[in-house]
């Protein structure tokens, strides 16, 4: 067990490493710094200091092991737009994202899994039908005309919760503040969660079912059926258990798309999150911000993916075995 | 079970017709009622917009037709509607009926060649892994795994950002509908790869290969002549699958900024300048693109799905 | 003979289809008695497992048992509800499956599969339903049971799995078990002991099993009585002895045929021509008679009625007529 935390660790560490090239290409390459730096008066002298100071006349290889050194220390730079340390514009908006996030993977694990059981164990009744309809309808509207049609219903007409924006903060600390301790931040918080987690819900949801019937098909919960044991122990206990084991795999590359949807969400409702931030650097060509951006998201992903394969192995049996 | 060997035993002589109306694909098309209404709104919506050019009642992006006496009205059903605006107009006075079908045209026509650049990738890559095996396989396969756990949009706008980012002198009017293809093309070609490559893993192995192969036909010759027609089924599954996400996708990267200008409007653009609308009680600016964009993402998922279902009896 | 647990009277099984209704199962009848080993054998689609699923409730949609019944004792079960066959499904009649490899639920360890059924049906608290478990993988042959409880299926062998599924299915002691091409996924080897277990189940136990299979080496080995079965019907059912040895029915003779014997004069095995019709386009009047070497006018018109004495039976126009000669 712990040989095979040892060997996923070193994977993931590579594939930051390999991630980091990446974005220290885009970061070096993609448009002069310089150039974006220095005003357009300035000489040609001055933008050789500027150059020598940044670091960018040594050999590549070592600037990249300055940048993965600077990377360590989070120091990712200076974004262009607003003359400010990408850390710290980031870290002032982590925490709207990742309230934001959180809620909506909640929201969508729960009510997905309930669902997605209620209608494999019932699959001709006619809410199971109706769900599936839902469920398409739900996979073929694009998450901001969901958004869309939520503000219309819940802040315009019914003029209940609000339209955008986050209210209702309490600072934590001095980059953290919260919307969780408030009504209010609840209120403001609870449309882009449903948004954001609606599409996910009825992946879910979908994914719960069909896996659970494949389940339900299978010779050992048809043994249990001849061995005479009680159907909701067959269904929650042999049953759900086997439907999770892959459910967890997907939900884990889920996550990628809840923070690719975060940003469109928090478009949407001008949720001031990560994703508005990393939107605004793509359409005006910050690339500390976009390569920043794109190590966080990988050590997101790194970093799940562990999880997932850890949650995996304590799960199943057969796994354990093969990895000792 | 029963449905799928079925077909190996009706007698050759058949004419095509009575073939096709005792296909069971085609019965079961018949049953589905849904399927049916789905598919007879998809090609409305379609042609409609194909043609948009001819059957539209304005040209909604020549400034000349344009009059700002005619902005904001709401549909003809509504106190102030006025013909012929039937959906109403916009802030500029321009026809909404027209804008929809215009923005349906560019959705369709630049989902489509994104959605034939990842078709074209992902099978040449996919043939070529199959074929080859060994290292070239283990990368391609291993860059597929990487990409498909990163969705989509995302994958887009930081090709879109990069573009941009290498080329300062791309301005986005001239160069957005070509970025958007790119990014769809790049970000949907797994798929592909990975179905034909287990197919023509099983293709590679069959008599006719080994001695295309002992004629000494070149391998380019073979993959393009004998294993290409072998391994394209499940293609046009995937193609109906994809056309759907890509739209969206399009949609999407066009709503959040990124994607076609407002110069030459998709329905993503429309909505994100009619969202602000929305506010001040102009709903049918926002309403009619948003309902024309889940129309066609519907049917063609709901063709998608029961296609999926019609063609791998397995499912059912 | 003595007691009979369970009797099938004309039972009949069919698929609502959109190509039109089918048969299944076609006027079964045949009864086991305690400690009895029935085989039943048949090409795959004849319809033995179908028999076997009839019996637990466990058939497939859209099939339905259409006409007569089943009976377990003196109990009528073919019309239970769900709660009502619930009661008799590992209680009573046990059952065990094809493939040991996938009846286990691959997350639990064997002895939480055993422990979880013993104390559905038996009023004992944990440590007691654990004691029984042992013991039952000590009876039906696992070495160092203690131990092995705790294991997860995975961790044993094809045979020793289904030796673990055979306890399973005796967990709570039933009069009956019906197992399912219990050694088909299995070497031949394992298969031997398999079926001694199997005896030696029935001989100290008192348990009657309905032993469904294609293998007629099995079947000789095993069984006391045999039926075999031909598109969804009973073509002959009679002791062992006197249907392996003296087949009477055309089928049968095929089926005996096609054992390899080492004592057997001919040079080469006989096989039966042509296979066995789908259900969906059977032939009129006896469904054999297009396979069958002795096929008579009457064969094709009319289906032929399993006629015979109590303990041997036979359904084919070449004995009927005897019969009414007689």
């Amino acid at each position: 067990m712990i040989a095979l935390v040892i060997r996923r660790l070193l994977q993931s560490l590579a594939v930051m490493l390999v991630v980091s090239l990446l974005a220290f290409v885009m970061f070096r390459y993609a448009g002069d710094p310089v150039n974006q730096m220095v005003g357009a008066e300035t000489t040609a002298a001055e933008r050789q200091a500027v150059r020598e100071s940044l670091g960018l006349d040594q050999p590549t290889l070592v600037q990249f092991a300055r940048y993965v050194g600077r990377v360590v220390t989070l120091d990712f730079g200076v974004s262009y737009q607003f003359r400010q340390p990408v850390t710290k514009l980031l870290a002032e908006r982590l925490s709207a994202t990742l309230e934001l996030s959180f809620v909506a993977a909640l929201i969508s694990l729960f009510a997905g899994i309930v669902l997605g059981v209620y209608s494999a164990l019932n699959p001709r009744g006619r809410i199971s039908s109706l769900l599936q309809s839902v469920s398409l309808v739900g996979v073929s509207l694009p998450t901001f005309l969901i958004g869309i049609l939520l503000i219309y219903i819940f802040s315009v007409s019914l003029g209940w919760l609000p339209a955008f924006g986050r209210n209702g903060l309490i600072p934590v600390t001095e980059n953290w503040s919260t919307g969780l301790l408030t009504i209010e931040g609840w209120k403001s918080l609870f449309l882009p969660a449903i948004t954001l987690g609606l599409f996910q819900m009825t992946l879910i949801m979908r994914l719960v079912r069909s896996e659970m019937l494949e389940v339900l098909r299978t010779d050992f919960i048809k043994f249990g059926v001849a061995r005479g044991l009680p159907r909701a122990r067959l269904y929650f206990r042999h049953a759900l258990k086997n439907t999770l084991v892959p459910v967890i795999t997907v939900v884990g590359l889920q996550i990628g798309s809840i923070i690719a949807f975060s940003i469109i969400t928090e478009t949407v409702f001008q949720w001031p999150g990560m994703g508005l931030l990393f939107l605004q650097a793509v359409q005006n060509v910050d690339i500390p911000i976009i390569s920043t951006y794109l190590l966080l998201i990988a050590l997101l992903f790194v970093t799940v993916n562990l999880i997932v394969d850890l949650i995996y192995n304590f799960i199943d049996p057969r796994l354990k075995d093969a990895a000792s | 079970m029963a449905e799928a060997s079925s077909d190996t035993t009706k007698p050759a002589e058949q004419s095509l017709r009575a073939r096709i109306a005792d296909n069971d694909i085609f019965i079961d098309f018949r049953r589905n009622r849904l399927v049916m209404f789905a598919t007879a709104l998809l090609v409305v919506i379609l042609g409609a917009s194909l043609l948009a050019p001819w059957i539209a009642p304005t040209d909604p992006f020549d400034p000349l037709s344009l009059d700002i006496m005619n902005s904001n009205l709401p549909p003809v059903w509504q106190a102030d509607g006025q013909w012929p605006f039937l959906l109403g107009t916009d802030d500029q006075g321009r026809d909404m009926l027209s804008a929809v079908l215009y923005g349906l045209r560019v959705s369709i026509i630049i989902s489509a060649l994104g959605v034939f650049l990842a078709a074209a990738i992902g099978i040449c890559l996919g043939v070529l892994a199959g074929y080859f095996g060994g290292f070239l396989d283990a990368f391609i396969m291993r860059v597929a795994d990487i990409q498909l756990t990163f969705p989509a949009i995302l994958i887009a706008l930081l090709i879109d950002g990069l573009l941009h980012g290498m080329l300062p002198s791309l301005t986005r009017e001239s160069s957005a509908s070509w970025v958007i293809i790119i990014s769809i093309g790049l970000s949907f070609w797994v798929q592909y790869a990975r179905t034909i490559r287990s197919s023509t893993m099983v293709e590679r192995k069959k008599d006719y290969v080994n001695a295309a192969r002992l004629f000494g036909l070149p391998p380019v010759a073979i993959m393009a002549r004998h294993i290409l027609p072998n391994v394209m089924g499940p293609v046009l599954v995937i193609l109906t699958i994809n056309f759907g996400l890509a739209i969206i996708t399009e949609a999407t990267l066009s709503y959040l900024g990124v994607g076609l200008p407002p110069m030459q409007p998709s329905l993503g653009t429309l909505i994100r300048i009619g969202q602000e609308f929305l506010f001040s009680g102009e709903w049918w600016i926002v309403a009619f693109p948003g309902i024309a964009l889940a129309a066609l993402v519907l049917t063609i998922n709901l063709l998608g799905d029961w296609l999926r279902d019609a063609l791998n009896p397995r499912l059912r | 003979m003595s007691e009979t647990i369970l009797s099938v009277e004309n039972l009949r099984v069919e698929f609502e289809t959109r190509r039109g209704t089918l048969v299944a199962l076609d006027d079964i009848s045949f009864s086991i008695a305690k400690g009895e080993v029935l085989g039943v054998v048949g090409e795959s689609g004849a319809g033995k497992s179908m028999t076997g699923a009839a019996i637990m409730h466990l058939i497939p949609r859209p099939g339905r048992i259409a006409g007569g019944r089943i009976l377990l004792g003196d109990q009528r079960i073919d019309n239970l509800d769900r709660t009502g066959i619930e009661a008799i499904r590992g209680r009573r009649i046990g059952m065990i499956f094809q493939d040991p490899l996938t009846s286990l639920n691959p997350l639990m360890t064997v002895g939480d599969h055993l422990t979880e059924t013993i104390r559905v049906h038996l009023p004992l608290n944990r440590r007691q339903a654990r004691a029984r478990a042992i013991e039952l993988l000590e009876e039906v042959g696992i070495p160092d049971p203690a131990v092995r409880i705790d294991s997860y299926p995975h961790e044993f062998s094809g045979g020793q799995r289904q030796r673990v599924v055979i306890a399973l299915a005796l967990c709570a002691e039933p009069e009956l078990v019906i197992a399912d091409e219990p050694t088909t996924a299995l070497d031949v080897s394992v298969q031997a002991q398999i079926i001694k277990l199997i005896r030696k189940l029935c001989s100290t136990r008192g348990t009657a099993f309905m032993l469904i299979t294609h293998d007629m080496g099995m079947i000789a080995e095993t069984a006391d009585r045999v039926a075999v079965m031909y598109a969804g019907k009973v073509a002959e059912i009679g002791k062992v002895s006197q249907v392996v040895g003296a087949p009477l029915h055309p089928y049968a003779q095929g089926l005996m045929g096609a054992i390899p014997s080492l004592d057997n004069e001919e040079p080469r095995l006989r096989q039966i021509p042509g296979s066995m019709p789908s259900l969906t386009a059977l032939p009129d009047g006896c469904s054999f008679h297009p396979r069958c070497e002795r096929a008579m006018d009457i064969c094709r018109q009319r289906a032929p009625a399993l006629l015979g004495a109590i303990d041997h039976k036979v359904a084919c126009h070449l004995y009927e007529r005897e019969e009414v000669a007689a």
